[in-house]
């Protein structure tokens, strides 16, 4: 043997050496079924050998930025421990938000701009239902994986053979409105209820799951239309209907406008529901403020209302995820709070490193999609209950608890209990709640090899 | 002797509100000048204009061919701003009348558009796009009866409302038309034929992005053919005339009302075409879409490119789709986070008005030809003093 040749013998065992310790940095992946040996390769588009490229929308500015823009700043501050930790088997992950300012005519520009120009490997968590409705078709005929969308539409997930690439997260507002309409059968048999719906599929999927249990207890059912803040007609129809259960499916603005407007009214009903994507009492408190002009100072009128909920929540200081994130959170070194919004973007970018360990050391674009429908339904993590992924659904988490509004915090009233779209039962979850594993990150193994 | 010139000179007075300055561009001639004699353009307006046409078709697809996807994507959304914009300063421009109703126009086309996508088996895009045009045309003839009986801030208003009322009747017609999440559009394959011209021009793959820019430049290119040949004609001089002088036009035995109807009506024209392009590229019509705030990107555009020229509103268009994607991205290198990146653009985009206004008044195209014809009457000055002295 000559003597270049065992001088290259040499080189190729240590560049072995040196990439299977890439491929296993997480230290805490040493045993995940991804590593298998191999070498990392540039296997799909936005994927390096070291590195993999995510995208996003977001309202970062106008109507829809409160609270909301809070959420990518989470999902970055948790990518970023990722990062510190040896990333997902060896790759940093880049991660690359756009603002569309909630206008469907931006997000198809942004998206056009990460898919076509910053080249990213998928996207995840776009947010909004119109948003997202305008890049749907385009992602799925470009087979860019579109993850966890920020909306419980039923679009993402009830029709994967349309949409094979698109991938729910989190509870349908169907589900929970299937969910509220069996709390109220069976707690409140005697109330009047009266609805309170944004015009579009939030406020009919919800109205549509609460209807299959309550139908007969509904005495109104009124709209508002986003961006219309005179909501009187409604809530004086509301009253005069003799509705003394009110429940919402309504935006967090529209909250803090329905609250404002029974007061003016001198209407009160015997108990509010709101449901959760309308129930942030930290927002909906600042919210309130801002619209009265500093007659109302906080989320007091919020007191006592019930809401939902499928995540832990910042007050709940003593959770083990709400403890890992508050220290993600603060290692992250940005401006602000943790907040509930901030905890959604993390659970979900939580969901999403589970997602890419499962695709394996050289994920592809087909191979994410397979290992979602095959590994997650059995993912746990920070939300309450398992999610539905398979072949015939890609719809998110199924369940949620029950909650009631004190202070800035809430308190549970009902557990968690689980279903589905359409006439699918009503079932106790029994699981356990998952604990953080250690690091907060978790560590799947691979299900496409 | 000056008793009877006062009414006469006040009511001259009236219609100066819109300052010569200000539409400057509108009085560029539409292509390179004939009046130096020295134009290698043919002197007839028609055939200056089809060469022109000839040049921007060999244009675009040179420029569609050498950019990569991505910029394709945002010259199809270039050219149906800058349809709709072209409309606008032609109504604005050249005829005087301010619409912040425009939005809404493009509304009717892209929802016009995406209810005939709609179909199994949808008829033509060509037959589409022309009924898009002819349904905001017929909505816009209505608003142009009525908006011709207002001025200035009276016809500001009662487009305005136009703008926030009508897509309301999406959410209105909430089973037709989809209600706030409006219509999905799923945008036509590209035909076997432009695939094959791709791939003979090329070699480039031929994506429906790609398919989408085409649309888009062939709409814009026949739009500014039409408005640039309509402009130059008896029409725009009319146009113009009501502009300038109510008072001398109706003398000359100008009917004030038809010609402003006539003028909003092709303006929606325009304006509808533009619609249904937006809806192709977009792949949405949704109300979310057609916020005020489009029909106001409208009105800047064309005021930064000059009033009343259709290459200012061009320019104007252009600078509304690269500008807050070049800010965006500048603010993300000088190490600005994402959020603070995102709202730097709008900031970035109301100090460039605000400049052009101080500094700019007549837009872009305006302002070039207002310093072009300062340069043009010194030097004739000079050579006049210098032949005389001689």
């Amino acid at each position: 043997m000559s003597r270049s040749s065992r001088r290259l013998v040499s080189f190729l065992a240590a560049a072995t050496v040196v990439s299977t310790v890439a491929a296993c940095g997480g230290g805490n992946n040493d045993d995940g079924g991804g590593g298998g040996g191999g070498e990392n390769e540039a296997s799909d588009i936005g994927v390096t050998e070291d590195s993999i490229k995510l995208g996003a929308h977001y309202p970062l500015t106008g109507v829809a930025a409160p609270g909301y823009s809070e959420i990518p700043t989470g999902v970055q501050a948790y990518f970023d421990w990722v990062n510190e930790n040896g990333g997902v088997n060896g790759r940093q992950i880049e991660y690359i938000y756009r603002d569309d300012a909630y206008n469907p005519t931006n997000t198809t520009q942004v998206v056009n701009q990460l898919v076509l120009e910053d080249e990213v490997f998928a996207i995840v968590g776009g947010l909004g239902t119109p948003t997202h409705s305008a890049v749907l078709d385009f992602l799925n005929s470009e087979g860019v994986p579109d993850l966890f969308v920020s909306s419980g539409s039923l679009l993402w997930g009830e029709d994967p053979e349309t949409n094979p690439y698109t991938f729910g997260w989190q509870t349908d507002y169907e589900s929970e409105g299937k969910i509220i309409g069996e709390y109220i059968a069976e707690e409140f048999p005697d109330a009047k209820v009266g609805l309170f719906l944004q015009d579009d599929d939030f406020g009919e999927d919800g109205e549509a799951g609460i209807r299959e249990y309550i139908d007969d207890q509904i005495v109104a059912a009124v709209r508002y239309t986003p961006g219309n803040t005179n909501v009187a007609p409604q809530i004086s129809e509301l009253q005069a209907a003799g509705a003394d259960f009110v429940v919402g499916f309504n935006v967090p603005s529209y909250t803090a406008l329905s609250q404002l407007t029974a007061l003016q009214l001198g209407y009160q009903p015997e108990q509010w529901f709101y449901s959760n994507v309308g129930s942030d009492p930290a927002l909906v408190g600042s919210l309130l403020a801002r619209f009265s002009q500093g007659a109302v100072s906080d989320a007091s009128l919020l007191d006592g209302a019930l809401t939902t909920g499928y995540l832990p929540t910042v007050d709940q200081t003593d959770n083990p995820w709400i403890q890992q994130f508050q220290e993600i959170w603060e290692a992250s070194g940005q401006e602000g709070e943790l907040t509930n919004y901030r905890v959604y973007g993390m659970s979900q970018a939580y969901t999403t490193v589970q997602a890419l360990q499962a695709a394996g050391q050289n994920p592809t674009r087909d191979g994410i999609v397979e290992a979602i429908e095959t590994a997650g339904a059995d993912w746990e993590g920070p939300v309450f209950a398992p999610y539905r992924y398979s072949a015939d659904s890609h719809m998110g988490t199924s369940g949620m608890s029950i909650e009631r509004i004190v202070g800035n915090g809430s308190e549970e009233v009902q557990p968690v209990r689980v279903t589905d779209i359409g006439n699918a039962k009503i079932e106790e979850f029994d699981g356990e709640p998952a604990s953080p594993p250690q690091n907060g990150i978790p560590d799947e193994e691979s299900a496409v090899d | 002797m000056s008793a009877p010139n006062t009414p006469v000179s006040a009511a001259g007075a009236a219609t100066e509100e819109a300052p010569l300055t200000a539409t400057a561009a509108a009085n560029v001639p539409s292509t390179q000048a004939t009046e130096s004699g020295r134009s290698f353009l043919p002197a007839s307006t028609l055939l200056r204009h089809l060469v022109t046409v000839l040049l921007a078709i060999v244009g675009s697809v040179i420029l569609l061919e050498i950019t990569d996807p991505f910029t394709n994507s945002q010259l199809a959304q270039l050219s149906y701003y800058a349809i709709a914009a072209g409309g606008l300063t032609v109504l604005t421009g050249l005829n005087g009348q301010i619409s912040l109703g425009h939005g809404a126009l493009m509304a009717v086309g892209a929802y016009t558009t995406a209810l005939f996508l709609q179909a199994d088996e949808p008829v033509a895009l060509p037959l589409i796009l022309l009924v898009s045009v002819l349904t905001a045309t017929v909505v816009g003839a209505l608003v142009g009866v009525a908006a011709a009986r207002l001025h200035g801030p009276y016809l500001a208003g009662a487009t305005l409302a136009l703008a926030v009322g009508l897509p309301g009747l999406a959410i209105y017609f909430h089973d037709t038309l989809g209600g706030e999440q409006g219509l999905r559009v799923r945008a036509p394959q590209p035909p076997d034929l432009f695939k094959e011209f791709i791939g003979w021009v090329s070699g480039n793959s031929a994506t429906g992005t790609k398919w989408l820019a085409y649309v888009g430049a062939i709409c814009l290119i026949l739009t500014y053919f039409l408005l640039a040949n309509l402009v130059r004609s008896r029409i725009g001089r009319t146009w113009r005339a009501v502009r300038d002088q109510e008072v001398a036009a109706e003398l000359a035995g100008i009917n004030l009302g038809a010609w402003r109807v006539l003028a909003f009506t092709v303006s929606a024209a325009a304006a509808g075409l533009a619609g249904g392009v937006l809806a192709l590229v977009i792949r949405l019509a949704a109300p979310s879409g057609f916020t005020l705030v489009l029909s106001l990107s409208l009105l800047t555009a064309i005021v930064l490119g000059g009033l009343g020229s259709l290459l200012g509103a061009l320019l104007g268009s252009a600078l509304l789709v690269f500008l807050p994607p070049f800010v965006t991205d500048l603010g993300a290198d000088l190490g600005l986070d994402n959020t603070e990146a995102a709202q730097l653009a709008p900031f970035v985009y109301g100090v460039v008005l605000i400049v052009a206004m101080i500094f700019a008044p007549a837009g872009f195209v305006g302002t070039v030809r207002l310093r072009w014809l300062t340069y043009r009457a010194k030097q004739r000055a000079a050579a006049a003093r210098s032949s005389s002295g001689g």
